[in-house]
Order: structure tokens, then C-alpha cells, then sequence
């Protein structure tokens, strides 16, 4: 990469951006199936069938989860290379909380869910589509969903995976604030909004796995 | 007190170096760490071994030349100080304390426990001034009013005395809250907007050359400068970076 | 013996220094790019100095000994910085400028370089500020001026708590701006040695790069020594550790007379000594004295229960407390200047009334201006003032805006609360007035050879007033030495590129190596420090704030069986091509105890008291110094000789034209 650390850092700030934004978005569609299953089916519905959504917006996100990705690799990388002869002892414990220091494994947890997740939702869902051109069922999606959380193993990995997704986002969220240069005396109250959005935002997606499961 | 010290030796920059471990008693907790290492310093020369060679001068926490990464921290476990003003009633007795270099590939070691930081010096170089002659035929000093907040904060970017403890403590090694400092100092004063693209382009673009890390926003550095350099300072220099790349 | 000749130019003072500059010789910028200049030293005289020279298009190198330019000890100067720019119309000007500062250097300076230094003093602040020195600000957006001791009006710009790290690094910015050009080049790490003189004339010198050991030969028209003072000659002083007189003593050995030694200001407000393992003295800013009180006990019981640990000092009582500095000198109270200061601190000590346990401190109280400013405050506020806890937070707040950096190192320091319990403070070696002797051009008595900044002697007399050290260093580097070296350099605009090659180079290269090896090879057994230390403790016990013949004869030969022993039993270890701080120690120390014996010298030879110079053989019957300024009135510039004791006196005579010459009194 021919970016400069500040440019590198910008742009994993703005992908970052880009997938909480997309966080919420997940979150208020899947929210809907603990209500009300015709609401879920008729916005799971539009989304698979909309092609703004089918080839414009879902391959920018595909992009910008792998360009996050990557870049997160990459600056990993160029960071480990900066000190190659290490400390005898360290102790990053008393300057930086463990999220901040710990992207890299808190994001490599959340890439291990992200393919389980894709094969069991976005795979079947591509197969259904393109692949063997199903008839569409406008109805099937609650159906597909409450199916998946059968399995107690797979509600527990998605519950672990969730967690640290809501570590990966205490540090990151408003981390972007700071790369995109805004630190200012709004930034407690974004840092507080930042800290709540983390947690309640995961927990939710775990709640909502725990809800089917019961009530499957 | 009486202290077991883990020395980080190497007697040069080729040299691959490694921990030893000196036993010294009758340390006084009144003493500053450097003046505990020249007691033990005082007893390695009479023993006939070589003293260990650190950086230091003022002594008095303002000149930034001691840089000791001791018990995992830069300048130690105290906040807000220089090795140099560290002082031993901060350990405790029978204590094991690892002193270690500042360590960062753009911090190469010369000898045991100094570091070479000239990259810090080509940072500036590369645009850390305002480029004014010095002729004295300026302006008179009062003829632009500068607003006492931005003058404050000016002035609080300026304290940085450029020991590196920020890039010693990054895990990344990333020397941001040093460059950001300068870059902030200027672009909050009248006198460095002028040239405020070239400065920050020109600097971050040495810094990359350096080696230094990138910037994760772990905030170790902020809470490990012993001049309390703020990360607001980061984020202003993320934002004036930002605005070069709107201009050619 | 002939007399040292300033060579200041003839005229009436106001108009001297401007018609010199239009008089002297000056070099075309063509020209400037054929000849070399070298500064050793990068504190704000060298910085300024480098950074002006190069910008005016001669090539510069530039030496320090750390590990960066920035790291020079004017980065630790604290107070401020004086300036005539009258900005709050209090009457200051040039001309008061330069009365305060002859005066405060009790009439031992040279008055046509005194007024040189106050005309460009505004000039300084202009270029700073051009350069982006945050200075302190009013809520108007203008600069901000603070006053301080001995003067009448407030004329000292500041930065907080550190003016001369902000000025220092105005310098070393504009230093980068030169060394990014290549207009410098810049040597880190690398210690002068020597000088080398070519047919009499400074044409470079001898360094060690302090990395790898080696010695290089560095050549150019014309030598800037502005390596700093020699304060550590008390091993125990508010310089930096790495602070020495190498370079200065080295031209001094090669032909440049050193002026005044004795000259040494003793900071009257310092951390006081807490061991024999103490390495260096801590300053606390003379603005201190502006709210604080200085006392010590007036019964000797308490002294005792002090020490003890039984009593504390803030369970003496009022009555029972000695202010003498308020007892003595009424109208100037706790402001008196720093030798008077420093002195009377001695003198209460040394009857015994030191409340540490050395009996080498006294307090510095500022529970007064607690309770003032607390009350003040509550009665803007419109609050209860008679409800002390609330008063002394009150208090406490507005000292804790003035001086909350000092009070933080204190407590670092010493381990106790300023705000809850006196500050114990003692007198410590803070500046040296003396230096190499410098004519009007700052050229030293070696042709091509200039010394500017602490290194040289020439604009404080017998005394420096606070804020006039950092004027003086950006003056000499900035607006003096730029100027007046081309008048000599214009000669050389056709004398080419000098060899390094010659015979004086590889002859001086050699007697560097001998002069290193000799301390490699002598296997003794005592430490670099052990002679220091030594060194340091007859300097301070015999030629400190006060002095007498006898004991400064005894400082003279204990000085010299010292050097003899050194010289016999130092242990060096490592070798010479390798990083090796211990010789570089060496090498300073070797020096110094030289220097401390010229000094002794000096001292006795004036048996007038002056400014920091106080012989007790001269004083009133009330134990004020007493000058003489019939006998006295010379700077005395010392010709090396061999050995210091056999240093020839050479005098320059001070003339005074535009002064009356008085007693200086702070009763």
C-alpha cells in the first residue's frame, strides 16, 4: 500500500464507520422478527429482491467488510514490523484497556463467525437464488431463521462471536472518531453514546438467537 | 532498600545484547532511578566492570534525553515524569526492577540502555518550523492578537520535550503524539497556517519513512508522556491531514 | 602588562552599536557560500547563532554533545525572558533596560555591550513570535509580561514555568528549517577537544564522535564557541550533568583569556541537598519569591525538635518565626536580588538555624498568600471569609494556577506537600558570570575565535538579573555575532577551503589521542565522580557564597595535590573507539579542575566584594559586601600560562560614561 499511516488509518476508520452503519441497519431488520414474523418476512423479502439492494449495496458491503479486513491485516502487519525486537516486559495492561490493544484477535473472532454466517444464511440464500433459481416464497425467511437457531451449539458460538464483536466495537467505534480528526468537547458524549451502542447492539443480536431458540 | 536489577547489555549497535541481573543493597529511597544507576554504576567501576550506559542531562525532567523502559512502562511506573525525577520510594524493598531500552525500530540501540532518536530530529527537519528568517525585521510581536485559549493550547502542545516515551510505549511504536504535538503548536498560531499543508504532508511523510508504526488509538501514549501531551492533538493533526488531501 | 582593549566603538552609547553595524566590513552573499563557520553548541546562543549564519548563506557546522540539539540546558530555564518593549507603559525602556541590568551587575560590566543588549532585547520577541513561541497571553489576545527581582517594572515575557524550553525550540526550529536546506550540517553526539590554530587563527577544531569513539578533524574560517557555563566546577549546581567547560577551557589553553572565573550567581531558591547521593540541584523559579516567605525559627529548641521530627513547622507561631530577610532588608523584603538572598540563607544556616537534617535549608512559607488570595477570592465570590477550610481551598486554587508545576516537582522531590507544609529551599550554583573574555565583536582574544551566550563574560557584570540570560543568548546568537563576524571573515573571502590535511591539524588530532589514551591506560582506582565530587566540595566550602584569602589559598593547593591524583589514580574503563561515557567524563573533569583552580585564583586576587563575589575581608560593619571601586573597577582577563596558579592577570578597565557609579542598597 502506497497510503501514508494517517490515509491507512482514515480509511479503516471510514469502512468502520460504513459497518456499524450497516450493524444498525442488520440489527432494526432482525429485531422485527421477535414482533411481528409478516413485518421480518416482507423487509427480508424486499432486501433479497431489490436489485439496488442485490447488486449495488450488497457488493459495497462485501467490499467494505474484506477492504476492512484487509487493511486491518495489513496495518497489523507494518505495526509488528515497526518493533521487531520486543520488550522482556511490557505492561500494555497499565497505559491501554484490552480492547484497544486486541483488535486484531477481537476481529479475527468476528471474521471465524462471519464465515460460519455466511454459510449458513448468505450461501443457502445465493443457492436458493442464482444457483438453482428456486420459485420465490415470499414467506419463507421467518421459517429459515427460527430453523437455524435450533441448534444449541450454534446459539452458543453466535452468542461468543457477538461478544466479541461488542469488544471489537468499544474500541473501534469511537476510535474512527478520533482517525477522522473529530475530538472535541462533544467527544464525551459520543464516547458515551459509542460505549452504549456496543454493548446493546450485540446483546440484542444475542437476544434475539436466545428468543428463537426458546420459542423455536 | 535493597533491589534486584534485570539490565538490559549490549555493547554496541551490532551486537546482540541481553538481560543481566546486578543484586545492589543500601539503595536510599530518597534517590532518583538515575542516581540509583550511578550508585550501581559507581560499583561496577570499582569492581572493575563496565558501568551501563544510559542517556541523560537536565536531570530535572525537561531536557528529554533520559528514556529508560523500566518494569514495562516508559520512565517507569510513576505518571507524569522523566526517568530522571522517578524516585526509588516508588519501589518496593527486595523489589526486581527490568530496565530495558526504549524500544522501536526507528529507535535503534547504540549501547545497553541508549537509543539512537534521531528520527525524531528529521521529523522536524522535514517541517517543524515556521519559515521566517531571523533577521529580527518581523512585525512587532503584538500586531496580530492571538486568542488566549488557542495561545494556551498552543503552548501545552509545545511542552513536548521529544523523549519518544509515546513511541515506547505504542505497541505499535508509532511516533503520532510526538508529530502531532509540533503540527498542533503551529497550526493553532497565526504564524504556522501559512504553511500548514506543506508541515503536515511533510512530516507524516518523514515519520512513515522512519519506520514508525501506525497510529490504533490505544491512548498508551497519552497516559505514558511525562508532559501530559493530550490525543486531541492527534485527532487535529488527523484533521489537518485530512483537509491536504483536498489540496494539490 | 598591557591592558585589554574592548574595541567598542567610539560615540555616544545610544549611537554606537548602530554605527558599528554600518561601519564594519561585510561579505557578499557570493562570498558567504566560499566560507565555513563552526558552532559548538546549540543552546539558544549557538542555536540562534547557527540558524542566523546559515540564512545569511555561510556554511555552518554545528557540534553538540547530546543527543539532539534541542537538549541543550536552556531548555531548563524557567522564569522568562526581559525585553524594553514597554508594552505595559509602566516607563520602561532601552536605556532602563540597560541601567537595571549594569546596575544589578553591581557596576562590574561593560557598558557599551550592556546597551547593545537592551536596544536588540525588543527584537528578540518579535522574531519569536514570528516563529511561533506560544507565549503567555492576555484575554486580549496580547503578550503578557510578569516582573521579577531587582527592577521596578514588568518587562519579563514568559511561557508559564518554561520560557527557555519554548525559546530553545523557537531556535532549534528555525536550526531545521537550515539543516533541511543543508545549510547546516549537524553533529550529534560529538564533544570539541580542541581547537586548531592555523598561523594564529582559529581554523576548526579537533571532536570526538561520542558513538563509535572517533576523532575527526573539522575545519572553517572562523570558531563559535557558545557551549554554555561551567557551573558543575561545583559538581553540585542547577546544570545539566553533561554541562561542562571543555570547550571554553580548551581556546583559553590555545590563547583566549578567561575573564572574571569568580563571577557566579547562587540561585537563592533550590531543592536543598537530601544525601551524598544527590547529583544534581533542582531550581525553583525565583517568581516564587513574589508569594512567598522565607523564614527560619528563632529558637534553636525548635530547630532541634524540627530536625527531630517532633515539631512541626507549621506549629511554630508567628512570634517565634525569624523572617529575616524581612528583618533585614525592609523596603526589598523577600525580593531582594539573588546574591543577597542567597547569602542571608547562609548566614541563618550557619549559626545554625537550618531546619533539614544537613542544617542546609530554610522554609519558603506560602500559607500568607493562601490565606490572602483565599480571602480575596471569597470576598468576590461573595462567601463566608472567616471559614478557614473553605479560604485555604480557596487559597490554595489561585497558587495552584500561578506555580502548580513547580509545587508538583517539589512534592515529586522531596516527598511532601508545598501546599499543606513550608517548602524547604537552600542556595545552589545556578550561572556563571564569568567566561571567555570577548571584545565587542564577541571575538575572543584568538583571532576568528568568538565566544557568545553563558560561555562568555561580557554583558552581567558581577551579578545576572533573572530573565537576562536568555535575553543575552538570543541577542549574541541572533542579532550581535551575525553581524560583527563578518568583519572578520571579509579577509578570508579568498583564502579557499582549509585543508584538514596541514600539520596543526594532524599534530592537534595527536595530542587529543595521547591525552585519551593516558586515561584508558591509567589503571587507578578511583571513579571519574570520586574526583568530582572532591573537587566539588573544596569549590563549594572555600570559593562559595562567601570567600576569604585563607581559605581560597587552601582551595588553590587542595585543587591542585587533587588534579595531581586524578591525573595518578583515575579509573577509566572501556576503551577509546566505543561508546565510553566515562572518558568523556574524564575529559570534563580534567578540565574543571584546572578551571577551579584559576577561579580560587581570581577570587583572591579581588578582595573587593561584588555582585556574587563576596569576600568577607570586604564588608560594612553590618555584614552588607562592600566594593571597591577604586581598585576594582577592571574585568579581570587571565593568559594561560602552563599552570593556573601561573595565569597572568590582564585588565580591562571598565569606563562608565552615561552611568553614576553607586552602592547598590536594599534596605
Amino acid at each position: 500500500m502506497t497510503l501514508s499511516s494517517i490515509a491507512r488509518k482514515v480509511a479503516m476508520a471510514l469502512s468502520g464507520l460504513f459497518l456499524v452503519f450497516f450493524l444498525a441497519q442488520h440489527f432494526t431488520i432482525n429485531l422485527t422478527s421477535v414482533f411481528s414474523e409478516e413485518m421480518f418476512n416482507s423487509i427480508s423479502h424486499f432486501m433479497g429482491t431489490n436489485p439496488l439492494v442485490q447488486f449495488i449495496l450488497q457488493p459495497v458491503l462485501i467490499f467494505g467488510v474484506v477492504f476492512h479486513f484487509v487493511m486491518g491485516f495489513i496495518l497489523e502487519i507494518k505495526n509488528n514490523k515497526a518493533r521487531t525486537n520486543n520488550y522482556e516486559s511490557y505492561k500494555g495492561s497499565e497505559n491501554a484497556n484490552w480492547m484497544s490493544r486486541n483488535m486484531i484477535f477481537s476481529g479475527l473472532a468476528i471474521l471465524s463467525f462471519l464465515v460460519l454466517h455466511f454459510y449458513d444464511f448468505w450461501v443457502p440464500e445465493m443457492n436458493y437464488k442464482y444457483i438453482e433459481v428456486l420459485p420465490d416464497d415470499p414467506n419463507r425467511y421467518y421459517g429459515e431463521l427460527v430453523h437455524k437457531f435450533q441448534s444449541p451449539y450454534r446459539v452458543v458460538f453466535y452468542s461468543i462471536s457477538f461478544v466479541f464483536l461488542a469488544l471489537h466495537l468499544f474500541h473501534g467505534f469511537s476510535s474512527a472518531f478520533q482517525s477522522v480528526g473529530f475530538n472535541n468537547k462533544f467527544m464525551i458524549g459520543v464516547k458515551k453514546f459509542t460505549i452504549a451502542f456496543s454493548f446493546i447492539i450485540p446483546l440484542g443480536f444475542v437476544f434475539i438467537a436466545i428468543f428463537h431458540h426458546l420459542n423455536g | 532498600m535493597n533491589l534486584t536489577l534485570k539490565i538490559w547489555r549490549q555493547s554496541n549497535s551490532e551486537s546482540k545484547g541481553k538481560m543481566v541481573e546486578y543484586p545492589i543493597s543500601d539503595v536510599s529511597p530518597d534517590m532518583s532511578f538515575l542516581e540509583m544507576m550511578d550508585f550501581l554504576n559507581g560499583r561496577l567501576i570499582n569492581k572493575g566492570e563496565e558501568p551501563v550506559a544510559f542517556d541523560h542531562d537536565c536531570r530535572e525532567g525537561i531536557c528529554g534525553m533520559c528514556s529508560m523502559f523500566i518494569n514495562g512502562e516508559a520512565h517507569g511506573p510513576d505518571r507524569l515524569v522523566t526517568t530522571c525525577q522517578l524516585h526509588m520510594r516508588k519501589f518496593k524493598d527486595g523489589e526486581t526492577i527490568t530496565i530495558e531500552p526504549f524500544r522501536a525500530n526507528a529507535f535503534p540501540v547504540i549501547k545497553d540502555l541508549v537509543v539512537d532518536r534521531s528520527s525524531f530530529d528529521r521529523i522536524q527537519q522535514a517541517g517543524g518550523f515556521v519559515s521566517v528568517n531571523t533577521s529580527g525585521n518581523t512585525q512587532d510581536a503584538n500586531s496580530i492578537p492571538i486568542e488566549k485559549y488557542d495561545a494556551d493550547r498552543a503552548f501545552d502542545a509545545a511542552t513536548c520535550i521529544g523523549c519518544g516515551a509515546c513511541v515506547a510505549s505504542c505497541k505499535n511504536a508509532s511516533a503520532m503524539l510526538f508529530v502531532a504535538a509540533k503540527v498542533s503548536q503551529f497550526s493553532l498560531l497565526p504564524q504556522g497556517k501559512i504553511e500548514a499543508t506543506d508541515r503536515v504532508r511533510n512530516m507524516v511523510k518523514q515519520m512513515d519513512e522512519e519506520g514508525f508504526g501506525n497510529c490504533t488509538n490505544t491512548g498508551a501514549c497519552e497516559v505514558e508522556c511525562p508532559k501530559g501531551i493530550s490525543l486531541e492533538n492527534i485527532a487535529r493533526m488527523n484533521r489537518e491531514y485530512i483537509s491536504t488531501l483536498f489540496k494539490s | 602588562m598591557a591592558q585589554m582593549d574592548s574595541k567598542t566603538p567610539k560615540g555616544s552609547l545610544s549611537e554606537k552599536w548602530t554605527n558599528h553595524k554600518s561601519n564594519i566590513n561585510l561579505v557578499s552573499p557570493a562570498n558567504k557560500r566560499l566560507i565555513d563557520v563552526i558552532v559548538v553548541g546549540t543552546g539558544l546562543a549557538g542555536a540562534s547563532a547557527s540558524a542566523t549564519l546559515a540564512e545569511l548563506g555561510y556554511n555552518v557546522k554545528t557540534f553538540c554533545f547530546q543527543d539532539s540539539p534541542r537538549r541543550a540546558h536552556s531548555i531548563a530555564a524557567q522564569g522568562g525572558i526581559n525585553a524594553a518593549k514597554n508594552y505595559q507603559g509602566d516607563g520602561d525602556s532601552t536605556h532602563r533596560l540597560f541601567y537595571d541590568t549594569i546596575k544589578g551587575g553591581d557596576y562590574r560590566s561593560r557598558e557599551g555591550n550592556v546597551h547593545r543588549l537592551a536596544e536588540v532585547s525588543a527584537n528578540i520577541i518579535d522574531q519569536c513570535v514570528a516563529q511561533g513561541v506560544p507565549f503567555a497571553r492576555d484575554y486580549g489576545g496580547l503578550l503578557d509580561n510578569r516582573s521579577f527581582g531587582g527592577v521596578l517594572v514588568s518587562r519579563t515575557f514568559y511561557a508559564k514555568g518554561q520560557t527557555g524550553q519554548q525559546l530553545l525550540l523557537g531556535a532549534y526550529s528555525a536550526m531545521n528549517r537550515q539543516i533541511g536546506r543543508g545549510k547546516i550540517k549537524m553533529y550529534n553526539r560529538h564533544e570539541m577537544m580542541d581547537l586548531v590554530l592555523v598561523n594564529g587563527k582559529a581554523r576548526g577544531i579537533i571532536t570526538r564522535n561520542l558513538v563509535n569513539g572517533k576523532l575527526e578533524r573539522h575545519s572553517a574560517h572562523a570558531v563559535v564557541i557558545a557551549s554554555g557555563g561551567y557551573g558543575n566546577v561545583f559538581f553540585l549546581s542547577t546544570n545539566a550533568m553533561g554541562s561542562n567547560v571543555t570547550a571554553a577551557w580548551k581556546i583559553h589553553k590555545k590563547g583566549a583569556h578567561f575573564a572574571n572565573p569568580c563571577f557566579t550567581q547562587i540561585h537563592p531558591t533550590c531543592i536543598p541537598v537530601s544525601g551524598d547521593h544527590q547529583s544534581k540541584l533542582t531550581l525553583m523559579s525565583e517568581s516564587l519569591r513574589n508569594d512567598g516567605r522565607i523564614w527560619v525559627p528563632k529558637n534553636i529548641e525548635d530547630v532541634k525538635s524540627i530536625r527531630e521530627g517532633s515539631l512541626n513547622p507549621t506549629h511554630i507561631n508567628e512570634e517565634n518565626r525569624d523572617y529575616y530577610l524581612e528583618r533585614r532588608y525592609p523596603a526589598f523584603g523577600n525580593l531582594v536580588p539573588r546574591d543577597v538572598a542567597s547569602r542571608a540563607a547562609k548566614e541563618r544556616c550557619d549559626e545554625g538555624y537550618g531546619v533539614n537534617k544537613t542544617g542546609e535549608a530554610v522554609y519558603l512559607d506560602f500559607s500568607s498568600a493562601i490565606e490572602r488570595y483565599g480571602k480575596e477570592e471569597a470576598h468576590v465570590k461573595g462567601l463566608n471569609e472567616e471559614d478557614k477550610p473553605l479560604i485555604n481551598k480557596l487559597g490554595q486554587k489561585i497558587i495552584r494556577s500561578k506555580y502548580g508545576n513547580l509545587f508538583q516537582m517539589y512534592e515529586k522531590i522531596v516527598d511532601q506537600d508545598p501546599y499543606e507544609t513550608p517548602m524547604m529551599i537552600y542556595p545552589a550554583v545556578h550561572y556563571t558570570m564569568g567566561g571567555v573574555w570577548v571584545d565587542y565583536n564577541l571575538m575572543t582574544s584568538i583571532p576568528g575565535c568568538y565566544a557568545i551566550g553563558e560561555a562568555n563574560f561580557s554583558d552581567h557584570g558581577a551579578n545576572r538579573l533573572g530573565a537576562s540570560a536568555l535575553m543575552q543568548g538570543l541577542a549574541d546568537g541572533y542579532f550581535v555575532l551575525p553581524y560583527t563576524i563578518g568583519d572578520y571573515l571579509s579577509e578570508d573571502i579568498r583564502t579557499g577551503k582549509i585543508s584538514i590535511d596541514t600539520p596543526e591539524f594532524i599534530k592537534a588530532e595527536e595530542e587529543v589521542r595521547v591525552r585519551l589514551a593516558k586515561f584508558i591506560y591509567n589503571k587507578g582506582e578511583n571513579s571519574v565522580d570520586y574526583y568530582h565530587r572532591k573537587l566539588g566540595k573544596i569549590m563549594w566550602d572555600k570559593c562559595g557564597m562567601s570567600r576569604n584569602a585563607k581559605e581560597l589559598k587552601e582551595a588553590m593547593s587542595e585543587i591542585k595535590i587533587l588534579r595531581k591524583d586524578f591525573y595518578e589514580n583515575v579509573r577509566v574503563p572501556g576503551g577509546l573507539d566505543e561508546f565510553n561515557e566515562e572518558l568523556a567524563k574524564a575529559g570534563r573533569v580534567a578540565d574543571f579542575l584546572e578551571l577551579g583552580e584559576l577561579f580560587a585564583k581570581d577570587a583572591l586576587e579581588r578582595t573587593e566584594s561584588c555582585g556574587g563575589h563576596f569576600r568577607e575581608e570586604s564588608q560594612t560593619p553590618e555584614g552588607e559586601a562592600l566594593r571597591d571601586d577604586k581598585f576594582f573597577n577592571f574585568v579581570s582577563a587571565w593568559e594561560y600560562k602552563g599552570e593556573p596558579s601561573d595565569a597572568t592577570l590582564r585588565k580591562e578597565m571598565l569606563y562608565y560614561e552615561e552611568i553614576e557609579v553607586k552602592t547598590r542598597s536594599y534596605k
